[in-house]
């Protein structure tokens, strides 16, 4: 009930009119080192919508990351169409894409990049100073997203006095600060041990059921089956696309 | 993001980075305090020596009445020209722009007496206008000659300072007498001290004035052995002089191109010398005072480049959570531009505190370090450069990091 569920918000508009909240059409990434030219991705076509949970997996080096990346406007597809809610994100400037970043994505990281210096509170204030919300929002939102990843007592502490599995839940509180549309988890168990790993796919699990849409990648079989559905990438493509029954 | 959040997020950089910050923040400092010191040693010394070049007198023409070196109408070479009240008189008229001149006697052979004492100073008899003109100035208590004297020839005398401290020692000298040759004579004023570095005939400390009348009826000198003008302004001194010349090329008839037959020193001329050779002092001083800060600079900028580089992270991180690229440019610029002004202001304080401890013994030397407001505007404008130049490089190459490769490290 305190998970700010998107469905109730905006997901019947989305879905209702056959819009996909992600629609990716042939993408191409090419990395060009100079020496050699690396596809990493090869025509890939991908369509989540609202409220979906999504798992995907491949071998590494399958272009996973960099298809995560494109979908969170971190990076820019080479070529392709890419529609975030309709909008195509192809020629976006780059202050407009760090508004897409800052408002509509929440990432989570396998290496939770929270930075060192700042406390805790700070790490999930950073979105929302970025935002331009005013101090005293900022400071009822911070500590309301902390008591939903369980840390109110830990909010002063600095990421080194954390453990990891409440570091990747700060960070989780940090991609849920300004309600955006997708959260984007980039193997966030990949440093974590089997129970701390395990809790935050519960966390996980929760926020789909709040209503969020999220996409995870991840090299366990075992986590990939929580999702409601797996997306297999091999070379640059989409190899597979199935329901969890 | 407001400047609060800028400056928070400056101090946990301090916090974290405090040796690197402590170099930056020297180097800064050490800039400042040399640039505006420099300045201000400049500056005090510039002061000193006006000074002293004034201590004879500001805008004065010394002239000495000689021997024609050139046939004239008729006349031949060597002849004798003298100079008494009635050219003194006719000068005075003819002349524009003058602000006063005065005939002067001098004599260096009669014997002052006081108890015991016995000196031989050099005796000016002068005008009362001469004080104005020589920077005669009477300690409170006391005066210079005045026209009553002239008129009724009092035997009064007017002593330098050093003067007066040989004959009377620390006693009160105005009041009491002086025996001149055996004729006593009423001191009337005692010179304040004042620096004087060139003379004509010996310091104005070690000197005596008497009434140019009196000097005239005790002597029986008809002829002045030279006399002064000044003029209000140093652009008009050279028009005064030639008058001069031609004025008295007119009455005493010689050649107005003679440059013997009157021979002229123009004090203002060591001011002009002094005033280029001090800006060129002063604008060294500047280039070396700019340069230290531009060094200061590109440390501040080098570490800011590195700081850059170590933070690249960070800025991923920040780009990946929304930060514009303007946010990234202004906290470095805004970090850089803070840590100027620290290391200005600092730099600024130690060299206000050095120069108001300033001893002031050493003045008579090297003068007093003053920092002026154009100093310190100077100072200011070039940090502000610095700073800002320091800032924006390694800011433009933080914002210009890919969000992605940043990650990645
Ligand atoms: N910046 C880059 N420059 C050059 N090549 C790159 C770059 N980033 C990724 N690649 C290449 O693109 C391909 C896909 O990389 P990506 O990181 O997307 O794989 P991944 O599926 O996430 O692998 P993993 O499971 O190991 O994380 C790889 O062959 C990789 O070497
Ligand atoms: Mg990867």
């Amino acid at each position: 009930m305190f998970w700010n569920g998107k469905n109730g918000k905006n997901g019947g508009k989305s879905e209702g009119n056959g819009h996909h909240l992600i629609d990716l059409q042939g993408i191409r990434k090419v990395y060009d080192t100079g020496a050699v030219k690396v596809e990493a991705l090869r025509g890939l076509d991908l369509a989540v919508r609202e409220n979906e949970f999504l798992a995907i997996v491949g071998p590494s080096g399958s272009g996973k990351s960099t298809l995560m990346n494109i979908i969170g406007c971190l990076d820019t597809a080479t070529e392709g169409s890419y529609r975030l809610r309709g909008e195509q994100v192809a020629g976006l400037t780059i202050d407009r894409l760090a508004e897409i970043r800052n408002k509509r994505v929440g990432f989570v990281f396998q290496n939770f990049n929270l930075l060192p210096q700042l406390t805790a509170f700070e790490n999930v204030e950073l979105p929302l100073l970025f935002k331009g919300t005013p101090a005293r929002q900022r400071r009822e939102r911070v500590e309301l997203l902390f008591e939903q990843v369980g840390l109110s007592d830990r909010m002063l502490h600095r990421p080194v006095e954390l453990s990891g599995g409440e570091m990747q839940r700060v960070a989780i509180a940090r991609a849920l600060a300004c309600e955006p549309d997708i959260i984007l988890a980039d193997e966030p168990t990949g440093n974590l041990d089997t129970t701390s790993g395990r809790d935050i796919i519960g966390m996980f699990e929760d926020l789909w059921r709040k209503g969020h849409t999220l996409v995870l990648i991840t090299h366990d079989p075992a986590i990939a089956r929580r999702a409601r559905r797996i997306v297999n990438v091999q070379d640059g493509t989409v190899v597979s696309d199935e329901a969890v029954a | 993001m407001g400047w609060r959040n800028y400056l928070r997020q400056f101090l946990r950089d301090l916090r974290s980075q405090k040796l690197r910050a402590a170099l930056t923040l020297f180097g800064l400092v050490w800039g400042t305090a040399s640039v505006t010191l420099l300045l201000a040693f400049g500056e005090g010394l510039q002061e000193r020596l006006l000074k002293n070049i004034r201590g004879l007198g500001e805008n004065i023409v010394i002239c000495w009445p000689s021997q024609t070196s050139k046939t004239w109408e008729g006349l031949p070479r060597n002849r004798k020209i003298t100079i008494k009240d009635e050219d003194i008189d006719a000068l005075r008229r003819e002349v524009p722009g003058l602000t006063g001149i005065s005939g002067e006697y001098s004599n260096d052979s009669r014997k002052f007496k006081v108890g015991h004492k016995v000196l031989v100073p050099g005796v000016t008899g002068a005008n009362p206008i001469f004080a104005a003109m020589r920077n005669l100035i009477p300690r409170t208590g006391g005066r210079y000659i005045d026209d009553l004297d002239m008129d009724e020839r009092r035997r009064v005398v007017f002593l330098g300072d050093g003067l007066k401290k040989d004959l009377f020692g620390d006693q009160e000298a105005v009041g009491k007498y002086v025996n001149v040759n055996g004729v006593p004579f009423l001191v009337v004023g005692v010179m304040q001290k004042k620096e004087q570095d060139s003379s004509y005939q010996g310091r104005d400390t070690d000197r005596a004035s008497i009434p140019a009348t009196t000097f005239r009826a005790i002597y029986g000198q008809q002829n002045y052995g030279n006399f002064v003008f000044q003029v209000a302004d140093a652009d008009k001194v050279e028009i005064a002089k030639d008058k001069v010349i031609a004025t008295l090329a007119k009455i005493h008839r010689f050649d107005p191109s003679d440059s013997e037959a009157v021979r002229m020193w123009d004090v203002t001329e060591n001011e002009k010398f002094m005033h280029s050779f001090m800006l060129g002092f002063r604008i060294f001083l500047g280039v070396m005072g700019v340069l230290t800060l531009v060094v200061a600079g590109i440390g501040v900028s080098n570490i800011m480049n590195v700081v850059v580089e170590e933070r690249t992270k960070e800025i991923g991180v920040k780009m990946a959570l929304g930060a514009r690229q303007r946010m990234i440019v202004s906290q470095f610029l805004f970090e850089t531009m803070l840590l100027t002004v620290l290391g200005g202001a600092i730099g600024f304080l130690i060299s206000w505190g050095i120069c108001a401890v300033f001893p002031a013994k050493l003045d008579e030397f090297v003068g007093t370090p003053v920092i002026s407001l154009q100093v310190g505007a100077m100072t200011a404008c070039v940090l502000g450069v610095i700073g800002f130049l320091a800032g924006y490089f390694p800011a433009r190459s933080a914002a210009r990091l890919n969000p992605v490769e940043a990650l990645r490290l």
